[in-house]
């Protein structure tokens, strides 16, 4: 088993006309069975076309009806991609994915707001993107460097993920999932919505949780950890030497107001139980450590 | 994206919130000219920086006569204003705000942000006007009264009303705090701004209400749609390194160190400064060269990080993923021949053709220094930062 996805799930692409898109439906659709699981192409105006194969339609909800899709990634431009998040949900898919970097916080504020009492579960933005290894990939994350195993990684950054998962797989730990939850400040899933599908998951043994600066979500995480994880946790935030009131590349990784700051992060999470490292280089190490492997 | 606080208040007044009447200006004679418009007796001299606590660095004065405002003008256009803000270099004054005096019978603080745990705009206001919220919140958390704004609705007159009420403004005044609440929020909103205060929003001895003091913050992922915004950036407000690397579409931000960082990702440049410091360096920066960086791109991230005279070893971290390890090994290699690179260079890359990438820099015959994991690398840059290579 698996968190979110798996080989049986049936992705449509929003925006994959475009050359991101067109680029990672690509990679994804060859990555396991990736060419089960990619069905449809959404861009308006351009029914009738199709991409390797992939068919597109004008709007989600014809994809949807057409090909039995339930989940949508999305590499819409910036100025638009908050509509294609509404329209995805107006057409209730279960699961929306959102790559897209750079989408205006108070579009998000509004589209957030729309989601309230609505089942359509939002991962993003600004993420890589989700993967469960030998099943399926859906976002832009390099697939060759992922093992199939029984650890669950969720992380706010792209690249620094990676990196734990790199880690973790050169150690012979491979992942049950991994969840790119995304470096802006207005979001979908968050740390802790994550870490409670992991703790469910009877293939997930134990989690890394990747954190930086900004905000309190890793606090609000680690609280529940305390109460109701039943798997060890190992922690990492980004961050320490970042300095106070300066947005560090995303827009949700800035210390305002005296908060956010990695070191109270940290703290928390101590505190909680969760096995912290200050060393990005001993993520895999600390979590290989403590499953006594 | 941060503007001066005339361009502020100049923004506040579309909305309908009361400001004093006032003038940038630039020099000393336009300052007297400007006070002389104005007329009256009393007017304000304010320095014009993107920073608070400028009262506190000697940025504010109250003139009382034209020859006063000459002479507050001549004391603050150049100054380096030292605030906590500011860093302890300063910032150069270069425009004022020559604004008409205002008899102050009573100050409150009014502020928006966006709560990211609500995943909306909260207003907070506060009976402690001119005091920072931060403090207010440490010292007297009761004091802070908050509203959270429904983005269908909008602020509510009943919600504005009642949050004024709450933080003292008396009954006849409550029509004209909510028009400053209203315009607040609608500015806060159309101009897609992130953090916007008004501190002090005063009431007046003649039972106004003005905002005396501005501060709003924008979105820079939303410039896009405010072209009328983006003409408010003051280049002089920012950190040359960061505007040039702007440019390039880089995401650049100086730090005090001495090692220089070139990272793809956010997350992990800011683990590559971490992991920098934990092994007993000090980065110089943090640089985000993205996930479609090209040759061209990677130079120029060189270039920037050579400028800072400090730099004694530079870092490279590439996890490869969109990203191919070879084209960024490339990339290096051109940087550092056209650069004419004289600091030690230390790469780590992983990921996708990371073993094309290593022999392209193994060929390349420059002195570059591999490193097989980050701990590797950071081990090696702050060795060589200290000459120890």
């Amino acid at each position: 088993m698996s968190i979110l996805i798996n080989k049986n799930t049936r992705v449509m692409t929003q925006g994959m006309t475009g050359k991101v898109g067109q680029f990672h439906t690509l990679h994804s659709k060859n990555y396991a069975n990736g060419a089960n699981c990619f069905v449809a192409g959404v861009t308006p105006g351009k029914a009738g076309q199709s991409y390797e194969g992939i068919p597109v339609y004008n709007s989600v909800a014809e994809a949807k009806t057409q090909t039995g899709a339930t989940v949508s990634v999305i590499y819409v431009p910036p100025p638009y991609a908050a509509a294609a998040i509404d329209e995805a949900v107006e057409a209730g898919l279960e699961l929306v994915i959102c790559i897209t970097e750079g989408i205006p916080v108070h579009d998000m504020i509004r589209t957030r707001y729309k989601m309230q009492g609505k089942s359509t579960i939002l991962v993003g933005p600004n993420c890589p993107g989700l993967i469960t290894p030998d099943e399926i990939k859906i976002g832009i994350m390099p697939g060759h460097i992922h093992r199939k195993g029984r650890i669950g990684v969720v992380s706010r950054s792209g690249t620094l993920t990676y990196e734990a998962v790199w880690q973790l797989s050169e150690l012979g730990m491979g992942q049950s999932s991994c969840v790119g939850i995304g470096g802006d400040p207005i979001n979908g899933l968050k740390h802790l919505d994550v870490m409670k599908l992991f703790n469910d998951d009877p293939d997930t043994d134990a989690v890394i949780m990747v954190g930086e600066i900004g905000g309190n979500d890793e606090e609000e995480c680690a609280r529940w950890i305390r109460q109701n994880m039943k798997k060890p946790v190992v922690g990492f935030i980004a961050g320490i030497t970042a300095p106070p009131g300066k947005r560090m590349g995303h827009a949700g990784a800035i210390i305002s107001g005296g908060q956010g700051g990695a070191e109270d992060k940290l703290a928390v999470m101590e505190e909680s139980g969760i096995h912290i490292t200050r060393n990005p280089a001993e993520m895999g190490k600390v979590m290989q450590r403590i499953l006594k492997l | 994206m941060k503007i001066h606080e005339y361009q502020a208040k100049e923004l506040l007044r579309q909305f309908a919130v009361p400001t004093p009447k006032g003038n940038v200006c630039f020099s000393v004679d336009e300052a007297e000219m400007a006070a002389r418009k104005l007329g009256g007796a009393i007017w304000v001299v304010k320095a014009q920086i993107h920073a608070g606590g400028r009262g506190k660095g000697g940025g504010v004065k109250v003139a009382r006569s034209l020859p006063e405002v000459r002479e507050y003008a001549e004391k603050i256009l150049g100054m380096q204003l030292v605030t906590h803000q500011t860093g302890p270099g300063g910032q150069t004054v270069r425009r004022l705000l020559i604004e008409e005096g205002a008899q102050i019978s009573r100050e409150y603080y009014v502020g928006m942000v966006i709560d990211r745990s609500k995943q909306r705009v909260v207003l907070m206001a506060s009976s402690e006007g001119g005091m920072d919220i931060e403090e207010v919140a440490a010292k007297s958390p009761e004091k802070i009264h908050k509203v959270w704004i429904d983005p269908l609705a909008g602020l509510t007159a009943s919600e504005a009303d009642a949050i004024a009420k709450k933080i003292g403004i008396p009954d006849g005044a409550i029509m004209q705090a909510r028009a400053c609440l209203q315009g607040l929020y609608r500015t806060f909103v159309e101009k897609d701004a992130m953090l916007a205060e008004i501190n002090p929003l005063v009431l007046t001895a003649d039972q106004r209400v003005i905002a005396l003091d501005a501060k709003i913050n924008f979105d820079s992922n939303a410039l896009y749609r405010h072209p009328e915004i983006l003409a408010f950036r003051d280049l002089d407000e920012e950190d040359p390194a960061e505007v040039e690397a702007s440019k390039f579409d880089l995401s650049y931000i100086s730090l005090d160190g001495n090692i220089g960082c070139l990272v793809n990702g956010a997350g992990l440049a800011m683990a590559t400064m971490d992991i920098i410091k934990l092994y007993g360096g000090s980065p110089a920066n943090f640089l985000d060269v993205g996930g479609g960086a090209t040759t061209e791109k990677v130079t120029e991230a060189f270039k920037l990080m050579l400028k800072n005279p400090k730099l004694n070893a530079i870092l490279v971290n590439i996890f490869g993923g969109i990203m191919k390890c070879d084209v960024i090994a490339e990339g290096v290699v051109a940087a550092a021949r056209e650069v004419h690179l004289k600091v030690p260079l230390i790469v780590r890359l992983e990921g996708t053709n990371v073993d094309l990438g290593k022999k392209i820099l193994a060929e390349s015959g420059l002195a570059i220094i591999a490193a097989s994991d980050m701990a590797d690398a950071a081990q090696k840059v702050v060795a060589a930062a200290k000459g120890k290579n």
